[in-house]
Formats: structure tokens, sequence, C-alpha cells
């Protein structure tokens, strides 16, 4: 029978069908960060458990980490110290258990998404979990890869394996080629306007089509690490060409390994005839740069297109689009250009890679930050994408139009370090997620792409890219 | 010890996409405990002034227009929603900090998938029901206020003498709740299958097994 690219993956990693709707999933990767793994050490702890197989295991601390650290930074120096303590007790983890960790001195550090596939710990095909959602990102390697709870941390740790539920299967075929100005950012929400943040529930969604075929792998880790806000927890891609020569790059695999290997991954798409439980086509061509409007990601429009009233929507949405309406501090705003906006924020797992930074670079190159901008900050995803883009001289773009150039870490995506948006301030974030309280307390997020950022930035507005 | 009925006073959240940011804030997510979020529920909704970890309800400053804070919702067993609840980050404090306000259960059209398979590794029901059920059921709430039992061994949720709904769940899911079941000691009596797989597909696929990263 034909098969879906998730439906080869689940049997290669096929453990055990239970009598119930589930199975026992061998996992391949485990990645961990200092979040969500205090609680998973603490359990593996109170049984006397030791990890099942330590070389599965790879941590760095992300989400807690100051941004303005420079070359000599010791955990000792994080000034809250509730997150100090937190990257600590990862630190006295991993060398208690054995866990290989590049730690928040190392030059590797990074986002856990950004730092695994460039170290060539994200390999095709491998099932890759790790206690944060947006571990959908290494799907784009034709991996079966999704974000789990602590509870689940402890038992991947202690197993090796998930006890779970096969989900169904959803294709989005994206074909065409793009306008000047949009990005796969701009893709990604467009699909979550169109399906919604639920259309992808209990669904792993392939994407594919000729934007897909085109695309480049940092381009399918964005649209990956987008499906978690179109409610799948799993988003994938077929392997080819474009994710064989990056791994070549990336990984440290002997030849004959490589080779071998090489000829498994090349298996790694949908048979021809494989049927999905949903299929949707998009034509990429029509699609405009899109910005989010209120606090959830489907609420989301092209840059020039009147923000929704009341009137426009059906009766049972009406409650929720006033809420977000009032909380986004929209009254008065016809259009997202109406609004003048207080930080810019580039980075996070989505939007932080170099394929990124070069993008909004080349957008402020000569320009200037407006003075209407209080900050606009750039956090390069991990201690690889800082280093080359210093090598190339993006730093020092960012710096001369008036941006600020950081290191590494999650950042203002969740304001769990410093970056944190202040009440009422309204930020052009390159993130995943404008809920509210997101980036700050009261805080007004607008995701868009690296390139509608870096335009808001010298603009102080959203503005065209054409 | 098993816990087959749950049964209480009912809080109605009438919103769509209640994500696990606004279930607990990422600021409390600096915890490494397991336990005690429950002051920190829906902290953006339920106090005026900013929080932080260590502060409790008397450090804050309550906004008495939320439901969780008034009299009989502040011991609320079970909450009503719409749909795609506990969207969103992977965060379990978002379960945990339910749990340990006092939720037993949550009742919505739909979940977010990773919230939903975290609600059963700590005792708290995602009840799934139909659109049409969810808003028969708010249409009940306008006027007074609810108390819900929900039988897990029958699967049935009883709204009143009159008003009875089955619902479908796992019953392998259920039991875990039922009998307060912990998922790595289930598993690890399977510890011959996975060493057996592991055997085996190490010979077939050994890239997995080497040290790979490139630095």
């Amino acid at each position: 029978m034909a098969k879906t690219l998730y439906d080869k993956l689940w049997n290669e990693h096929l453990v055990q069908k239970y009598d119930s709707n589930e199975s026992l999933i061998y996992i391949d990767r485990h990645y961990l960060h200092e979040v969500t793994s205090p609680q998973a050490f603490e359990g593996l702890r109170y049984k006397n458990l030791s990890p099942w197989r330590l070389d599965a295991n790879v941590a760095t601390p992300d989400h807690n980490v100051p941004t303005i650290r420079g070359e000599s930074f010791r955990v000792e120096l994080i000034d809250d110290e509730v997150s100090k303590i937190q990257v600590v007790e990862l630190d006295k983890n991993c060398n208690e258990f054995g866990i290989q960790q590049f730690d928040i001195t190392s030059k590797e550090q990074g986002i856990v998404h950004v730092m695994g596939p460039e170290l060539g710990y994200t390999l095709p095909g491998m099932t890759i979990v790790c206690g944060d959602s947006h571990t959908s990102t290494h799907g784009a390697f034709g991996c079966l890869a999704m974000g789990i709870g602590t509870s689940e941390v402890e038992h991947v740790l202690a197993t090796q394996c998930l006890k779970i539920t096969k989900l169904k299967n959803m294709q989005v075929c994206f074909e065409g080629e793009l306008k000047p100005g949009v990005t796969s950012k701009d893709i990604a929400l467009h699909l979550i306007k169109t399906i919604g943040t639920a259309g992808g529930t209990g669904h792993a969604i392939e994407f594919s089509g000729s934007y897909i075929n085109s695309a480049s792998m940092e381009s399918r880790m964005t649209i990956c690490n987008m499906a978690i806000e179109a409610g799948a927890k799993v988003g994938l891609i077929a392997v080819d060409g474009v994710t064989i020569d990056y791994v070549r790059d990336h990984s440290n695999l002997s030849e004959d390994i490589f080779n071998q290997a090489e000829i498994f991954w090349k298996s790694l798409h949908s048979d021809d005839r494989a049927t999905f439980n949903k299929t949707l086509t998009i034509d990429v061509s029509s699609i405009k740069p899109q910005v989010t409007w209120g606090t959830s990601p489907e609420m989301t429009i092209n840059f020039d297109d009147q923000i929704p009233r009341v009137s426009d929507v059906e009766e049972d949405q009406q409650e929720n689009l006033k809420l977000a309406k009032s909380y986004m501090g929209l009254e008065g705003a016809d259009r997202l250009q109406d609004l003048t906006f207080d930080r810019i924020f580039i980075g996070s797992c989505t939007n932080s890679r170099i394929e990124d930074l070069r993008l909004a670079a080349n957008a402020v190159k000569g320009k200037h930050v407006s003075k209407d901008i209080i900050e606009a900050i750039v956090v390069p995803g991990s201690g690889m994408v800082k280093a080359q883009a210093e090598e190339e001289g993006l730093d020092k773009i960012f710096q001369d139009a008036g941006f600020f150039w950081r290191d590494p870490g999650c950042s203002m995506c969740l304001g769990m370090n410093p970056d944190q948006l202040k009440p009422y301030e309204r930020c052009a974030s390159t993130s995943n997620r404008n809920f509210e309280g997101r980036q700050g307390n009261l805080g007004r997020t607008h995701l868009m792409s690296p390139l509608m950022a870096a335009l808001t930035a010298v603009n102080g507005k959203i503005s065209d890219p054409s | 010890m098993s816990n087959t009925i749950i049964q209480g006073i009912v809080a109605i959240f009438d919103r769509d996409n209640i994500d696990t940011d606004q279930i607990i804030p990422t600021e409390y997510l600096k915890s490494i405990k397991k336990f005690g979020f429950g002051d920190y529920l829906f902290d953006g909704w339920r106090y005026l002034d900013q929080g932080q970890l260590g502060m409790t309800l008397d450090d804050r400053e309550v906004n008495k227009d939320f439901i969780l804070n008034q009299k009989p919702y502040d011991e609320a067993k079970i909450l009503l929603t719409r749909n795609n609840f506990g969207c969103g980050s992977s965060r379990e404090h978002a379960v945990w900090a339910l749990r340990d306000f006092g939720f037993q259960a949550v009742i919505a059209s739909s979940f977010g998938d990773i919230f939903y398979n975290n609600c059963f590794k700590n005792s708290v029901l995602p009840l799934k029901l139909t659109k049409q059920e969810i808003n028969s059921l708010f249409m009940l709430a306008n006027d007074n206020p609810l108390s819900f039992e929900i039988d897990l061994k029958g699967k049935e949720l009883k709204v009143n003498s009159d008003l009875i709904i089955p619902f479908k769940v796992d019953i392998n899911l259920v039991n875990r709740i039922i009998h307060n079941l912990d998922d790595v000691d289930i598993t690890l009596q399977d510890k011959a299958l996975i060493k057996d797989f592991e055997i085996n597909y190490k010979v077939s696929r050994p890239w997995i097994f080497i040290e790979n990263n490139k630095r």
C-alpha cells in the first residue's frame, strides 16, 4: 500500500503497537533546554533511573539566557536569580547524567532548533523530540519531529521511546513562485490565516509543491516551525537534493556511512499514490506580505488590507475579535499602516538563521532605524549564525543602521530573559506567537517576516516592500 | 486509590484558542518544580498587576471581574470553554497550574495536541464534546452557576437529571487518570522489546548511533 512520508517514519520507528490507540515509538534524537527539563531529571532521580541512551541527547540553554553577554560571560553573571537557577540546574543535570551540553559559555550555544541542524545532530529520517513545541522545525529534514511535555521528556530520557497515538495525514501543496518581497514566513502566516490555528490539529502536515522544492533549508525550517501555529505538532518535508547537500555540509559522518545513509534518505518521501486525510493546494504567486493584527497567529491579513471589523465576521467570532482588538489597542486604526511601532525584534527559532539576517540586513543597508522606534534588536539564532553573519559584515550593517546586535537565545520571542516589551508597547516581531503577554505583560506583538520587520524599523510603520 | 467521578462547579470561558501562555505566562516557567503553580493560573487575566514567581495571592492586585476571583467559581473543578483550548507552547506547566488550582477536567470542542497529551499525565481530564453539545452547555450556563458530574468509567457527563451526555475517550488514557498510573513505569515493563528493536535498528541505521556533530 502506498504510504505517506509520515507513515514511513512511523513504521520505521514502531517498537510496539498496543491494544489501545497507542504505540511505542523509538526516539533517535532528544534535544533539551533549561526550561522544560529540570522536573524530568528530578523524576529520573526519584525513580533511580539513568538515561537510556546518552548519545541521543543534546542540550543547550536558550530560553533564559541574556543576549548581552560578550566574550567572557559565565552563568554566575545572569542577573535574574530565578533564570540563573534554571541555567545552573541544566549544567548540573547534564554533568550528573553525562549529557552533552553546549553551555552558556560555548561558542555553539544557541536556540536548540537552530543549533541542532547546524551541528549535524538533525539527520533525515530521525524521530526528534524536545520539550518545546517548535521542535516541528526539524521536520524540514524529512524527520518526524514534535514538541512534548515534561512528563514525556522524562519518559524519553528513561525509555528512549514515546507512547503516542498516530496522527492523521494532511498535505499542503505550495505551488508557484513568490512575488518579490514575499518570504517563507509569509507563506506560513498565510496558511495559518487560511486554515486557522486548529486547522492542523490531530494531523501531521506534509508540505510539498514546486515552491517547497525550490526553497532553501532555512525557508523549509521556517515553514515546518510554524506548523504548530496551524495546530499540527508535526510538520514535515520530503528529503531531496537540497536536504542532502545541507546535511553533507553540516554532519560529520564518514563517507561510507554517509553514502549508505543517503540511499535510505532518498526513500524519505510520500509515495505517488499515498492518500492523505486532508489536502490543500495554495498558489503562492498571489500571496502578499502577511502581518498579524490580533492575538492569535490566525489573525493575519495582507500588510495593506483593512483590519477586520466586528461586522465583517460571523456572530460566533465577534467576541474573539473584540477581545483581540481591544488588547492590541486598535481602536481607530483602519489599517496596519496606521500604527506606530515602539520596538523591533529580529530573531527566534522561526527567523534567526543566516538567510533571515541577510534579508533584513539588505533592507536596512545605508538606512537608519526610525526615531520613533525605542529599540531595534537583532538576535542571531546560534553562535554559528552569529559568526557567519559577522564574517559577512551583517553585524556592521545592522549597527550602522542603529540596531543592537546581540548574543544568541530565544530572547524577545517569549521574554523569559530581560528582552521584553513594556505594557502597551507595539513590536514588529519575526517570532511565531502574538499571544497576549507573550513578549511581555500587556505587550502588543505583530508577527511578520524579517524583511517586513526591517522595513518597519527604518520607516517606523508597516510599509510596502515592493 | 481510584478516582472515577469528577464532580464540581463549572467555570465558563467563552472564547476560542485559549493558549498555554494565557493559562500560565512564561515568567512562571522559571520554576524548577512540578507543583505550586495554582496562584499563577490565568495570571494575565486574574490580576491587575504584573506577578513574579514566588508571589502569592496576598501580594497581588486581584481583578474582581475575572470569573475565578468570584464565588463559587473560585472553587471550580471543571472548566468549560470553546475551541482549541491549550494551543501553542508545549509547557506542561499549563496543566500543572490547572491541577494546582483544583481543576480536574476541561471541557472543549477541541484541544491543542500537546496540551491534550499532557493532561493525562497529570490526572486532568480533557473532555472533547461536539460544538453543538458545547453550545447547549453554554446556553444553560447563562442562568445559574452549573455543577457537573463526570463519570469516567461510565463515560457520561451528567449536567442535571434531564441531561446526560455520553462521551468517547481512549480507555487506556482514562485508566491513567483513574489509577494515577505513571507511563515510565508501564513502558519499562517492555524494556526487552525496546532492546530488541534497538539491536536491529543499530544494524540497519548505524548513523543514528554515531557521535555525529561537526564542531
